[in-house]
């Protein structure tokens, strides 16, 4: 019986159709450097690792519910909260900076499952739930913070905004999650799960998963994720904004389909998130650095986002196998 | 002799395969010809070929005696060659007469406005065409399969097709939408109207074709009017060899009771008993909607038992998910492979582990290389054909993909399998293989009750057949006092027989 080996080869052919953003982020990574003679300096290249960064976390997180064929579209107002919520910890309560991020990142996580567990026991859609609490999270925001900043942050939590050796901490934390959650995807019962139940809910649950506690997890996982980005943009800024973050879910969310991850659920995967994230941030920056006007660069980006879009049908059709195993 | 369609050495192939060789047949007017074949044998590829959805690579098609190329499906139908597929194209929420003139309503108003009473008009002509009762604006979805079969028919009807591909169509009708669907046929005819007819079911066959085409391995092995063909024989041309033991006997392994029912009841069903002996393959007949799946559904979980007692090994039990009676040692293939069984996009590695990764892997994290060990186990005992364990399942064949759900079941190492129609619309080879898999398993203690339409099937190798009609339990029979006719007429309610 021929079975192949475990061993897949790796080919840049099949990578490149797997990841057709990938062309584009080249594409555009090169006009770029040709326009602009300040792009590719070593400096600004870190600059836009760093501001992808934030988005890179927050799209992490967002990929787990729509591998289940759902949506958060809370996050945005999560990182906000949770934002103003470790400001207020670490200035007003004066609690220790590790104690406040760890309290921050389990209320993002339990807020992300309640969430789940709203969506899962009323048999919801995840649109309308997660609709509903983008509206009571933003609104929980501006009552605590009183619709103010909250600043005076001290220097051990700005820390987390700021670089170490030249290396910005928020993308080391960045390559961690990464590593912890590609692990998680690949290696583990719930990954596999994940990828089977927005395959096919029924069948994974006449397979015996325990479908609930997947999707709740799912959800845990992007509010938890949320609360990250809350945290890492509070240190960066060295306050909190109330109205921080508006509209930052359907950032992500664009970052998640421009790196393939499919709205429909059952594939896709974190490469192509941080891709995706990694891409919006290198246009932000470049159109920066060409002086082209922000309402200018809304009109490009939308046209990019459409052609990368279409690009990634035509690659799929044209190799077939398009979505990745759960295990694989 | 004057055709309607004939084709002339089709071949076709894909990269590594080839599909098709060199395959003739014609069809004349007003005859039904049958196409039968093991799964890629190569049958699905011809009627793409002659439906224009795939052009092949050599031959010829003569629509009536001048040769057409077809660039694609509307070309055919323009031609008169009109494609029914076992997976219906209705869509549920438009009525009746708007799927039948989908993208060609009538219109007025100088093609402005859709004219929804001529719409009506001409859908009710044609479905009192083919004797069909069925209200032209009732949404398409709330009609049963057979229904949506009749209008895909109508639909046929008003592409005015002398050519009628029909495959698998009886594979969800009950007897009776069966023999409707025959008479359906016979009118066709008589209006000069040829059906090619694909189906696995030699008894249907037998009963409606005028010649037979027999495939195998993308050849035509076999082509004869029906009056000089047997079953038999058929099956032999299909499969190339004597299939003498389609059912293996198996010696009676039955053991202590290891489940009884007493009075279940549930989403359609009321007052259903039976007991079930480790080593035991309980058969359970009925018509479709005789409450059959939704009481394997209830033993299983998914749906709430509403009364009545469920004992196992003696002691009371309430299924309340399946994941707990999982536990229990109770395994469940779906009856619906596609829509319950598979992750389609998946693969057969991650479609066979998926129930087993929580218990082979207890720390939470998976071991590829011993993961690989276990599945290909499966592979050998099951006899799964697959080119690699990470081959997306969906290019599978039928059989394959069962015996993958089967092997996926048999990781739960379970004491009690229910297997819900396990042969639907699967080649007669791999029907044989998966009788023999349950054989096996009941000679190792494993009890099965096993829930099928197809009586032989049911017959052949049950040790005892559990009747049910209308949601209730009404007949246990052993395996040496039941017949096809007793278990009909119990099933349909028939009185001379108690």
């Amino acid at each position: 019986m021929g079975i192949d080996s475990t061993h897949r080869r790796f080919s840049w052919k099949g990578a490149l159709a797997r990841h057709s953003s990938a062309l584009i982020f080249l594409f555009l990574f090169a006009c770029f450097s040709l326009l602009s003679g300040r792009f590719l300096r070593i400096g600004n290249v870190v600059n836009i690792l760093e501001q992808s960064s934030l988005l890179a976390v927050v799209a992490i997180g967002i990929t787990f519910p729509i591998i289940t064929g759902g949506i958060d579209l809370s996050v945005g107002s999560l990182v906000a909260l949770c934002g103003a919520l470790a400001a207020g910890l670490v200035t007003g309560h004066a609690v220790p900076v590790p104690l406040a991020i760890a309290m921050v990142l389990a209320l993002g996580a339990l807020l992300g499952g309640i969430n789940g567990f709203i969506i899962v026991a009323g048999r919801f859609q995840p649109f309308v739930v997660t609709l509903a609490t983008m509206a009571i999270t933003r609104g929980a925001t501006l009552v605590y913070t009183q619709g103010r900043p909250i600043s005076g942050i001290p220097a051990s939590f700005t820390f987390l905004g700021d670089r170490v050796a030249g290396i910005p901490v928020s993308l080391l934390i960045l390559l961690i999650i990464l590593i912890l959650f590609q692990g998680l995807l690949r290696f583990t019962p719930f990954g596999a799960h994940l990828y089977a139940l927005g395959g096919n809910e029924e069948t994974a649950r006449l397979a015996g998963i325990s479908v609930h506690w997947i999707k709740i997890g799912a959800y845990s996982i992007s509010g938890g994720m949320a609360a990250l980005g809350g945290i890492i943009l509070t240190a960066r800024l060295w306050s909190a904004q109330p109205q921080a973050a508006v509209g930052l879910e359907l950032q992500t969310i664009a970052a998640a389909v421009l790196g393939g991850v499919s709205l429909a659920g059952g594939s896709g995967g974190l490469a192509g998130t941080l891709l995706g994230a990694l891409l919006m941030g290198t246009l932000a920056n470049g159109l920066n650095l060409l002086g082209i006007s922000s309402y200018l660069q809304q009109v490009i980006i939308g046209a990019i986002f459409i052609a990368a879009v279409m690009l990634d049908l035509w690659t799929k059709e044209r190799h077939g196998e398009s979505s990745q195993g759960a295990l694989s | 002799m004057n055709f309607v369609l004939q084709a002339q050495g089709i071949t076709k192939s894909f990269p590594g395969v080839q599909a098709l060789k060199n395959v003739s047949f014609s069809v004349s007017p007003g005859s039904v010809h049958a196409l039968v074949g093991e799964n890629g044998a190569g049958k699905s590829t011809l009627m793409k070929i002659i439906s224009g959805a795939l052009a092949s690579d050599e031959g010829t098609l003569f629509i009536d005696g001048e040769e057409r190329i077809l660039k694609n499906p509307r070309e055919a139908q323009d031609l008169g060659i009109a494609m029914i597929h076992q997976e219906l194209t209705i869509l549920p929420l438009r009525s009746v007469a708007e799927n039948i003139f989908l993208g060609r309503e009538p219109r007025k108003a100088g093609g402005i406005l859709l004219d929804y009473a001529a719409l009506h008009t001409r859908a009710t002509d044609l479905l009192n065409q083919i004797h069909v009762s069925v209200d032209p604006s009732r949404p398409a979805g709330t009609l049963s399969i057979a229904q949506q079969q009749m209008v895909e028919v109508a639909k046929a009807l008003s592409l005015r097709a002398r050519v009628i591909i029909m495959d698998e169509p009886t594979s969800s009708l009950t007897s009776r939408e069966t023999s409707t669907l025959f008479q359906i046929i016979g009118e066709l005819q008589k209006c000069g109207i040829a059906l090619i007819y694909i189906s696995h079911r030699l008894e249907e066959i037998f009963s409606i074709a005028d010649t037979i085409t027999i495939l195998r391995d993308g050849q035509t092995v076999h082509s004869a009017p029906t009056a000089d063909l047997t079953p038999d024989s058929v099956v032999r041309y299909m499969v190339g060899r004597e299939l003498k033991e389609v059912f293996p006997q198996g010696k009676d392994s039955r053991g202590d009771t290891i489940l009884r029912a007493e009075h279940l009841s549930g989403q359609r069903f009321t007052d259903v008993s039976f007991s079930l002996r480790s080593g035991e393959i309980l058969g359970v007949a009925g018509l479709v909607g005789a409450g059959r799946s939704e009481v394997a559904r209830a033993l299983m979980g998914l749906d709430p038992l509403q009364g009545g007692t469920l004992l196992f090994q003696g002691e009371q039990i309430v299924p309340r998910s399946v994941r707990a009676m999982m536990r229990h040692g109770f395994a469940f293939l779906p009856e619906d492979r596609k829509a319950e069984g598979l992750f389609l996009n998946m693969s057969v590695r991650d479609n066979l582990a998926i129930s087993m990764l929580d218990r082979v892997f207890p720390f939470g994290i998976i071991r590829p290389r011993l993961l690989l060990r276990l599945i290909r186990d499966y592979f050998h005992r099951l006899n799964i054909k697959t080119p690699s364990p990470l081959q997306r399942i969906k290019h599978l064949s039928g059989g394959n993909q069962q015996k993958v759900i089967i092997a996926r079941c048999l990781s739960l190492k379970p004491r009690v399998l229910i297997l819900d129609e396990p042969t639907r619309g699967i080649d007669i080879g791999a029907k044989s293989e998966i009788y023999t898999i349950a054989q096996d398993l009941a000679a190792q203690g494993v009890a099965i009750i096993m829930i099928s339409s197809e009586l032989p099937e049911i017959l052949g190798i049950s040790d005892r057949i559990l009747v049910m009609r209308e949601g209730k339990s009404v007949a246990i029979l052993n395996q040496g006092e039941a017949t096809q006719d007793l278990i009909m007429h119990k099933a349909a309610g028939g009185t001379s027989w108690e």
